[in-house]
């Protein structure tokens, strides 16, 4: 008798594996397989270059990553452009949340006109700034400055900011939106009968129970502005020590054809991803995406 | 206090659109006037778009751009769909194990792919062909696909299904005539943020492609040179661009309620 | 139309948990029966057994006296109301109603019949055209009621159906259900948690507590003679008072004075524990100076202090405090938390809940005479729930000879 039971869990059970197997295995045999085959490729000496020479180094090409400058500038920049673009977007994404929360008129031209940025190709956008910014051809450059800001290192590091900024905010303020949707207007009216000022109100009240909207809005837009790459591709290309850490990374494997620096550089890229992700989950707690599950 | 909030409206408006109406205004340059930094064309002309629609170049990446995002698509909604109803609706050992998989694939960086992608494909010999993009595309976007669509299938209640089922319908039938027309609007969203997404792509595009063959637009962009080798392609580089803006265009005016539902959903909830 | 029987049904689960234990229950062709206990206590699930939504553990399930416990739902021709209402949104109520008899394969013309008189019948016709969403909450009821009744099953099952309804239109569709089922005199198993639904609607009503059922039959005789402290607790409204009681010297020592035991209950109690519980519906007891001679030797009297009146117009709910051991119980727990009165700050002594009449002088704050009828008090043996008065099905008060 116990085992009718059994039977349509295990049925239930059958259906659920057989439902999720196609996308679990594409994913991990799209990512799961490589990262460690790229491990593998980064403990060798693998130049396309010079197929022959192809042999297992240990981690000398670690060494050889760690110890260059190079490395270091990218890794630098690439944390600049992720802490300064994540901070404005958090600043600006709230604002644009609020604008989008309280407007009764053109709420829908806002939210239209807000969704643009974040649908439009990232390359596309990057080349209306790298042209507005172009002297000569561009209405910025003309309208700011007289040099050619895209070749100078400060100015172009504050133009793919910028770039990434305008992209992304969109994103930011309709996660913090929903949360935002989430503070009961009973708090708030409470919060003011009992004389807190509006300040007060927002940062009493609306902040804490946005809490979870914000870390994870923070949480995937840092992992994300780690990534960056179209921006600076398409508006420096890397000039002028502007290159990010994927940028790097692609250069040596597309340009350099060195594969064993290249997996080794991805590596080093997931590691401090997992190290960021981690720092992140642990800040959480219990408020991590897909927990919902065991919350219930 | 109405006033104010138009006019921070107006600003949220204007520096949302002005990099897209600069490159609108651009493309629609002529040659001459290309230069004199005006924000609107001192003379129109359409010039550009006959350009990159007489070039193979365009046309072909723009082929392979509309192949490989529709094939991409099509396959992490059918995918995303299953499992998400696997998440959404059953219990199974390992669902926890889904969820957090796709949760780390929607944060890893790309980047890292791209050495190991490279050679794995060089190897089986699908390095420079769709299935080369086609397969990390869907990939990356099978966790937002799951997300939204399990956030979807929640909302739809249990006793729908319990209550086909007393009327007289079998399981099939219970999806097909109850479930299935309620998750459509979830389905047909999550398809368009998957594709936005692989539309949008640079990164698996310009790394994993050498030729025309199987480029994308956005990566073929930066190979444009223009009419003839010597000419400055900014005009044909500005009207590829618009073109491939506009469907982004045409979702984001007709499905902006389920674009927003779609992302808060998939982000907040999941 | 069809009997349903269920023969030692049980629900087990995979974790070891029992949801349902060896349930017995015959339910004739064409009653209204009523299944009623606290939520979490099996009453869904004996539910979602008939209708073939769970799978029966162990024992037998017969409708028309063919065993159904491996057909599916759709083949054993049961329609299901739902809390919910589990109306089909992207379907108009025409389309939700007629959704059933599609499936059916019946031709167009009949189904548009059918639906037609069903709409008719609830007062829907107006509305066949309308969606779900457009509809308020007493009409999508009454849509999904339709849905029920419009392919004439052999049975209906009611999950909770009124439940999300506010009070007043509850009252006002429990009158609707109820009449309904009469005109069409179909098998119907409803459940509730709400004990008035249960007293007012079913011909007979089954108490379930922990997935056993705990008495079956028509409401007053639950009400005047409760098999046990569950049942005794669970119906009436106010709920029966419960008292800590002894026996000593021939007698029962209570907070309210030492009460005489008669000769039926004194040889019920040879075997009885010590200690015991008495039960007193609030109206039994009276205002002492309001009862004539006659009554009054059917009972006893005793003052306490009166801590509250509510006038009810028709009579009086007073609330007394009387010193002593309040009564205890797993039962008794149970009840309250249910309830949600174990989180109600009690004071010192057992509270006591009397429905007086209305022309009682009773005042707050004073100490009054109040009678209580012996005849229909009830005793309890805590350890086990047993209500010791009852005496094949019938109780009669601790001094009956």
């Amino acid at each position: 008798m116990t085992v009718r039971v059994s039977e349509g869990k295990r049925a239930e059970r059958r259906l659920g594996w057989l439902l999720c197997a196609p996308a679990a295995i594409v994913m991990v045999a799209v990512t799961a397989y490589p990262i460690l085959y790229s491990v593998w490729l980064s403990l060798q000496r693998f130049d396309l270059k010079f197929p022959d020479e192809r042999e297992f180094v240990g981690l000398s090409n670690y060494i050889t990553v760690l110890s260059n400058e190079y490395w270091w500038t990218a890794f630098g920049v690439t944390m600049l452009i992720t802490v300064v673009s994540v901070a404005i977007e958090l600043v600006l994404g709230m604002g644009l949340a609020v604008v989008m929360h309280r407007t009764l008129v053109g709420r829908g031209l806002v939210r239209t006109s807000a969704l643009i940025p974040y649908g439009i190709v990232t390359v596309v956008a990057a080349f209306s700034w790298r042209y507005a910014w172009t002297p000569g051809t561009g209405y910025l450059a003309n309208l700011f400055s007289d040099g050619a800001p895209l070749t100078e290192r400060a100015s172009s590091l504050a133009i793919i900011i910028l770039a990434e900024i305008w992209k992304t905010t969109p994103f930011m303020a309709l996660l913090l939106l929903a949360g935002l949707a989430l503070v009961p207007d009973d708090l708030l009216k409470a919060a003011s009968m009992d004389g807190a000022t509006a300040w007060q109100r927002f940062v009493k009240v609306t902040l804490p129970v946005m809490k979870p909207a914000i870390l994870v809005a923070l949480l995937f837009r840092t992992l994300d502005a780690f990534r960056v790459f179209d921006n600076i591709y398409v508006l420096t290309a890397g000039a002028n020590e502007t290159s990010s850490v994927s940028m790097l990374a692609y250069n040596n494997l597309l340009r350099g054809l060195n594969l064993g620096i290249g997996s080794t550089m991805s590596v080093l890229i997931f590691i401090s991803v997992a190290i960021m992700a981690f720092i992140f989950v642990k800040l959480f707690g219990t408020a991590a995406p897909g927990r919902e599950e065991g919350r219930r | 206090m109405k006033l104010r909030w138009g006019l921070l409206d107006a600003v949220v408006v204007v520096f949302a659109l002005l990099p897209v109406l600069w490159i609108v205004s651009l493309s629609f340059k002529t040659t001459a006037t290309l230069t004199d930094g005006n924000l609107i064309p001192r003379e129109w002309t359409l010039e550009n778009y006959r350009t990159i629609f007489q070039t193979d170049q365009f046309v072909r990446a723009l082929v392979n751009s509309i192949g490989i995002a529709l094939i991409s698509t099509t396959i992490a909604v059918v995918l995303g769909t299953m499992a998400a109803y696997a998440v959404a609706r059953l219990d199974f050992p390992g669902k926890g194990a889904l969820v957090g998989v796709s949760l780390l694939i929607a944060m890893f960086p790309q980047v890292s792919l791209v050495s190991p992608l490279f050679d794995i494909e060089r190897q089986l010999g699908i390095f420079d062909t769709w299935l080369g993009l086609i397969l990390p595309y869907i990939t990356f976007s099978l966790p937002l696909a799951i997300y939204t669509l399990s956030a979807f299938f929640k909302q739809i209640p249990w006793d729908l299904e319990k209550a086909a089922k007393m009327d007289g319908a079998t399981q099939a039938q219970a999806f097909r005539k109850v479930i299935a027309p309620l998750a459509a609007p979830g389905v047909f969203t999550s398809a368009i943020l998957v594709f936005i997404f692989c539309w949008n792509d640079f990164l698996f595009a310009i790394s994993l492609t050498s030729t025309e063959r199987s480029r994308t637009v956005p990566a073929a962009l930066s190979f444009f040179t223009g009419a003839s080798q010597f000419e400055d392609p900014t005009g044909a580089i500005s009207a590829a661009a618009v073109v491939i803006t506009i469907p982004i265009i045409l979702f984001v005016l007709f499905f902006q309620r389920r674009i927003v539902a779609g992302l808060t959903s998939g982000a907040v909830k999941g | 139309m069809a009997d349903i029987v269920l023969d030692k049904v049980s629900k087990k689960y995979p974790d070891g948990t029992v949801a349902v234990r060896d349930v017995d229950l015959e339910i004739a062709d064409g009653e209204f029966v009523i299944l009623v206990g606290p939520s979490g206590c099996g009453k869904s699930t004996i539910l979602n057994m008939i209708a073939g939504l769970e799978d029966i553990s162990s024992g037998d399930l017969r409708i028309d006296g063919e065993r159904v416990n491996d057909k599916a739902p759709r083949d054993r021709d049961i329609a299901m109301v739902f809390q919910s209402y589990a109306l089909y949104p992207n379907m108009t109520v025409r389309e939700n109603m007629a959704f059933p008899l599609r499936l059916a394969k019946l031709d167009k013309a009949t189904i548009d019949e059918k639906v037609n008189d069903a709409a008719k019948v609830l007062e829907l016709t107006a509305l066949l055209d309308r969606k779900p969403a457009n509809l308020s909450g007493g009409q999508r009821q009454r849509v999904a009621m339709g849905r029920a009744i419009v392919r004439n099953p052999k049975a209906f099952l009611m999950d909770e159906p009124l439940s999300n309804l506010d009070a007043k239109l509850r009252v006002q569709m429990r009158t609707v259900v109820s009449r309904l089922q009469r005109r069409l005199g179909t098998t119907t198993v409803y459940v509730t948690h709400d004990q008035t639904e249960a007293m007012t609607l079913g011909d007979r009503v089954v108490i379930v507590r922990a997935g056993a059922i705990q008495q079956v039959g028509e409401p007053q005789q639950l009400y005047d003679h409760p098999a046990n402290l569950f049942v005794a607790g669970f119906i009436g409204s106010p709920s029966m008072n419960f008292l800590h009681a002894s026996v000593a010297d021939g007698r029962l020592r209570t907070a309210l004075g030492d009460l005489p035991i008669g000769s039926r209950v004194r040889g019920l109690l040879s075997d009885a524990p010590e200690n015991l519980i008495i039960g007193i519906r609030p109206e039994h007891f009276e205002d002492a100076a309001l009862v004539d001679e006659a009554a009054r030797a059917k009972g006893t009297e005793f003052e306490a202090p009166v801590e509250l009146v509510e006038s009810m117009g028709s009579d009086k709910y007073v609330y007394f405090t009387v010193e002593g051991e309040r009564a205890t119980s797993a039962e008794l727990e149970e009840l309250a938390a249910d309830a949600g009165a174990s989180d109600l700050p009690t004071g010192g002594g057992a509270n006591l809940v009397t429905r007086l009449s209305a022309e009682s002088a009773v005042k707050e704050g004073e100490n009054w005479r109040v009678w209580v009828n012996l005849e229909k008090i009830h005793l309890f043996d805590p350890s086990n729930g047993r209500n010791l008065t009852l005496h094949e099905g019938r109780a009669a008060g601790v001094t009956a000879e």
